[in-house]
């Protein structure tokens, strides 16, 4: 392994991250569910190939912006979200935005693996399938082996890609998942718990995944552990009670926070 | 730190430390190596220099002991990971200190520049330093390869400095009662002197916490010691 080009890749990453582009932008996003308000004007921006995770306890909030990005929040009756959000330059709530062009470009990868009961390959190849990004088998062949090398899962697959994707480990299969969230060239990838289901080599395996993907993509982590949301991210939100508490550098999120709201739920002192 | 670890990140943190820690170890050999250069040959610019070399010494330190700290927040290091984060912050801090009685000793060139150094305890100096230093380059080499044995043999050789020192003590006292001119001189030297060997106790610390991070037990035993210039008293003819 070269340390040294693998350093100034990280050194490369950093300095784009810091001057980061922000890939999604949240303003004044409140969420509705019927009476009930979950979330009260939220502002949050993600950057660009950057891993942003989402922390704080349980009904805080953090799933629910999170599904906002995607606007999976559109499958949930009485549920109403206000503000604004933008990819790029594009309101995603806007009524001419294509929803499922929208989640194909926000991809998400959820708390319990979920392969389609089908082939390792068909699970891959459905996606760019129904989303017309191939031509013909060959192209189809290249994206399957493509996505499943990204996510780090061709080497244990390879031989048996014709066996039904329910068939694999839990870890595999949530990297599967990952597989086939990254086949439709996603920009932004959401993760809503994606390793709550698994060991922790499993976990590990999947965060160094998670690691990894940044250079080619943006991503959003819901975590319940905020140990691993110190692992994983660069950038940290903390929700508390549907408001975003505070925003910072991971590093500085989990060593002198601003808040101390922030400061007694990561020590373990309330949540 | 034969394996690695499932998350690259992590172990690249791990090496940023120890690589720190090598970059601090060979700059502070050099500024105790240039001091005394100094001092024996009354060069005030060498001088000058260890005296400001120390600032990247003491820079370095904190900038291990802030990546160490979000190193243990980010990773929530265990077992071997756990002492060897530890561990480089115990070292950064005797590397450190090894600065400061560098800088200190080139401090005190310019105060016995008027003078001289007598060549009979340039020479007795000269040896003093070259024992500390072999034992702070060797201690050094041992963090590179983590051997508790190692660390171990460099612990037990403290010694030799010890017995150098009392009997550089004991010239200097000679020396002064000869010709109470001498004084000045040999009272800064003696500071240098003890600057030296307190050189050699730091060394002999980072073998110590070399041996705790490889093994996870203290040495056993006291360290030899064969300083006993704390009990010399006058000395009668």
């Amino acid at each position: 392994m070269n340390m040294m080009s693998e350093s100034a890749v990280e050194k490369a990453l950093d300095q784009k991250m810091s001057d980061a582009s922000h890939k999604m932008i949240g303003k004044d996003v409140s969420v509705y569910y019927g009476e009930k308000r979950a979330l009260f004007d939220v502002n949050l921006n993600v950057r660009e190939n950057t891993v942003t995770a989402l922390i704080g306890p349980s009904g805080c909030g953090k799933s629910t912006f999170l599904r906002c990005l995607n606007r999976m929040n559109d499958t949930i009756e009485h549920c109403r979200v206000t503000g604004k959000i933008t990819l790029d330059t594009d309101d995603i709530y806007d009524q001419a935005i294509d929803v499922v062009e929208l989640r194909a470009r926000v991809g998400m990868v959820f708390q319990k693996p979920n392969p389609f009961p089908k082939t390792i390959y068909e699970n891959i190849s459905y996606g760019p399938r129904i989303h017309g990004l191939s031509k013909n088998k060959a192209d189809m062949d290249q994206i399957v082996e493509a996505s499943l090398q990204r996510a780090g899962l061709w080497g244990e697959v390879k031989d048996r890609l014709h066996e039904s994707g329910t068939g694999l480990s839990g870890g595999q299969q949530q990297r599967l998942c990952i597989a086939r969230a990254i086949a439709v060239s996603p920009e932004v990838i959401l993760m809503d718990e994606p390793c709550s289901a698994l060991d922790p080599i499993a976990t590990a395996k999947v965060e160094e995944l998670i690691h990894e993907l940044r250079a080619n993509y943006t991503i959003v982590i819901v975590t319940h552990s905020m140990q691993q949301a110190a692992r994983v991210s660069q950038r940290t939100a903390m929700f508390h009670l549907g408001q975003l508490v505070e925003e910072n550098d991971t590093d500085k999120m989990f060593t002198n926070p601003d808040d101390q709201r922030t400061q007694d739920y990561i020590m373990g002192r309330f949540g | 730190m034969a394996s690695t670890h499932i998350l690259s990140a992590y172990d690249d943190e791990l090496k940023y430390l120890s690589r720190r820690i090598s970059e601090m170890g060979g700059l502070a050999e050099q500024m105790c190596s240039d001091a005394v250069r100094a001092l024996v040959n009354s060069d005030a610019a060498l001088a000058q220099k260890v005296i400001s070399d120390d600032v990247i010494l003491d820079h370095a330190e904190r900038e291990i002991g802030d990546k160490a700290i979000i190193t243990i927040a980010r990773r929530q290091p265990v077992a071997a990971d756990l002492r060897e984060i530890v561990g480089s912050l115990r070292i950064a801090s005797d590397l450190e200190r090894v600065g400061d009685l560098g800088k200190n000793t080139a401090k005190r060139v310019i105060a016995v520049q008027g003078t001289g150094v007598p060549r009979k305890l340039a020479r007795g100096l000269e040896h003093l330093s070259d024992l500390a230093l072999v034992q702070l380059k060797d201690v050094l080499d041992v963090y590179a390869t983590r051997s508790a044995e190692k660390a171990e043999a460099i612990r037990i050789r403290d010694e030799e400095i010890d017995a150098m020192y009392t009997s550089l003590f004991r010239e200097l006292l000679t020396y002064m009662m000869e010709d109470p001119r001498n004084i000045t001189t040999c009272t800064h030297l003696l500071f240098c002197a003890k600057n030296i060997e307190r050189i050699g106790d730091h060394a002999t610390n980072i073998a110590e916490t070399i041996y705790y991070m490889t093994t996870g037990a203290q040495p056993e035993g006291d360290r030899p010691k064969d300083d006993s210039s704390n009990t010399l008293g006058a000395i009668t003819e």
